[in-house]
């Protein structure tokens, strides 16, 4: 897979970071030698061979509908950057 | 309009979202209860702290089940959760953990009645688990967006049709009939007010005869049944104006404005959302044994549509009373239960779907509330058909003070309240003269030949007997008199 500088540019913005010109030059040399590295696995026959999708053999995990484990809403927003001690605030994400 | 709106045949295809009626979260502990004071049902699993791990709900799980076998699904037997990866801020985590990719319920359907009297299988194609988003709020501030996250974390199962209903009045059927469902099954409380059912519509239109779909259009949080119907209409509407006046139907996720019965774009989806699905890493998969699916069930109660059938093939009831009494279960069980103390099925369907029912209206209450019990109503029942007390009496005077007093039946509050009918002829003869000498101008216009007047002198022995006189026997003993 080539890696090119719209690629970087859209991965950038789904995980919303930003980045200099030349710092997305390093990033798209450091993406291209990752994936290359990687996709050396694509030369291993795989056919018939599921894929693995969970590193753990533990399957049906699972808890009984009972109420616990909450905390308080101030542990809860000690270390969120803005509260009105009631409700998280986050910059407005709708335009009025 | 009507003749335009004919070329077209609309596509509509609904994603109802219901939250799961469980005590806990789908991952963790917190409370689910609506209402509660904001960012108080909120855990480290719920607010996505590093490090924290999340365990799936059995009861949520059971659930989901429930639904499918009750909409006729195939239940996948090997299940695991993936991450929608989104940035919102109502979602801690960064990614949404759902069953998207592979869904716990394929296919199936739900039975809708349609518009000359009959029914339709609305074709399903998934009933999948995923985790509830938080609460953000716009409107408290002009700088910042405020949220709430009691719900995030909240179980929701995600009922997915084919693009298989095909008007504004379809959608409304469906969206009804899925409420009925899961309220009757017990897996949500189906309060649409308080958001535990919610619906998208997805809408497109085309010539009829195409075999293609037409751009789609998503209709985003429709809170009610209404709003359902009413979004549709004027969404259909609207693209038929842009379809007739040769403009394109771009794909758009729009949002309905109740007040002015409208829909407006949020935004123009003209790619595709990048979500990268991939296998939750920190939930296990959960392999469903065919024991399990039995128990599941075994645990659900006779279906509305079952019973309906029921009740008409077997008990004789019309279908209009039938259907009455399936509205909700609560009423399918109390009727159920009123049979065990007596056999008159139609009756017993006419009280509950009479004054039962405006009993309830009146005093704003629901069923579960009602204080009469199975046995009292059979008892009214058993009076009024042994022509002890007439029915007007019996459902004004005896249903109010039986709803108030558990201890007591009816045939004592009959005579406790001098209620009985009488039907013995001498104290009827008495009120019958008494009646007939109260109205001497109309006694003669009856000899004349308006023997409708029957009904007045009828009434005027009622009136004077208190409800007490069997009308039966008056109308008889008027004849007689009358006639002599």
């Amino acid at each position: 897979m080539e890696v090119n500088k719209t690629m970087v540019e859209n991965l950038a913005h789904l995980s919303r970071l930003h980045f200099t010109d030349e710092e997305k030059n390093a990033l798209e040399q450091d993406l291209q030698s990752i994936i290359s590295f990687v996709e050396k696995l694509g030369e291993v026959d795989t056919t018939g061979v599921q894929p693995l999708q969970h590193m753990s053999t533990e399957v049906n995990v699972l808890r009984d509908d009972i109420v616990q484990g909450s905390i308080t809403r101030e542990e809860a927003m000690l270390n969120a950057p803005a509260t009105d001690k009631t409700f998280f605030k986050v910059p407005k994400v709708i335009k009025k | 309009m009507n003749m335009t709106a004919d070329k077209y045949e609309v596509v509509i295809g609904l994603e109802v979202h219901a939250q799961l009626a469980t005590a806990s979260k789908l991952f963790c502990g917190d409370s689910i209860a609506f209402g509660a004071a904001p960012n108080t049902h909120v855990s480290p699993v719920t607010l996505g702290h590093p490090g924290t791990l999340p365990k799936t709900n059995k009861k949520a799980v059971e659930y989901a089940i429930k639904m499918g076998i009750a909409c006729n699904c195939e239940i996948e037997r090997y299940n695991y959760f993936a991450r929608k990866n989104y940035f919102y801020p109502d979602l801690p985590k960064g990614y949404q953990v759902s069953q998207h990719t592979t869904p716990i319920c394929k296919g199936g359907y739900i039975t809708i009645k349609t518009e000359n009297g009959g029914t339709r299988n609305v074709q399903l194609n998934r009933i999948h688990m995923e985790e509830d988003a938080g609460k953000s709020i716009h409107t408290m501030d002009d700088e910042y967006t405020y949220v709430d996250y009691n719900r995030a974390g909240t179980p929701l199962i995600e009922i997915v049709t084919e693009p298989d209903l095909h008007s504004a009045e379809e959608a409304y059927q469906y969206v009804t009939e899925v409420r009925r469902l899961v309220q009757w099954i017990g897996v949500c409380d189906g309060n649409m007010e308080e958001g535990s059912l919610r619906c998208d519509a997805n809408v497109s239109i085309r010539l009829k005869g195409e075999t293609e779909l037409g751009t789609k259009v998503e209709v985003k949080n429709l809170n009610s049944i209404r709003n359902v119907k009413h979004a549709i209409q004027y969404e259909v509407e609207r693209m038929i104006q842009m379809a007739e006046a040769g403009e394109r139907i771009i794909q758009q996720t729009r949002s309905f404005d109740a007040d002015t019965d409208t829909t407006f774009s949020i935004r123009d989806k003209e790619e595709a959302n990048d979500y990268r699905y991939f296998a939750e890493p920190d939930l296990a998969p959960f392999i469903l044994s065919d024991t399990f699916i039995e128990s599941v069930q075994k645990s659900l109660p006779a279906l509305p549509q079952a019973l309906q059938h029921k009740y008409q093939n077997a008990l004789g009831l019309s279908e209009y009373d039938a259907a009455q009494l399936c509205m909700d279960k609560a009423t399918t069980e109390y009727f159920d239960g009123t049979l065990a103390f007596t056999k008159n099925y139609k009756a017993v369907a006419n009280w509950i779907n009479g004054p039962v029912k405006s009993y309830l209206n009146e005093h704003k209450i629901l069923l579960e509330q009602f204080g009469l019990s199975a046995q009292q109503l059979a008892g009214i029942i058993e009076l009024v058909e042994g022509g002890k007390v007439n029915f007007s009496v019996a459902s004004t005077k005896i249903l109010p003070v039986l709803a108030a007093e558990s201890n007591s039946n009816a045939a004592d509050i009959a005579s406790r309240l001098n209620l009985l009918q009488v039907s013995d002829t001498n104290e009827l003869e008495a009120w019958v003269e008494q009646a007939l000498e109260n109205m001497p101008d109309k006694v003669k216009e009856y000899q004349k030949g308006k023997k409708g007047l029957i009904g007045l002198f009828v009434g005027e022995v009622k009136k004077l007997s208190k409800g007490k006189a069997d009308p039966k026997v008056v109308t008889t003993l008027l004849e007689q008199k009358l006639n002599k």
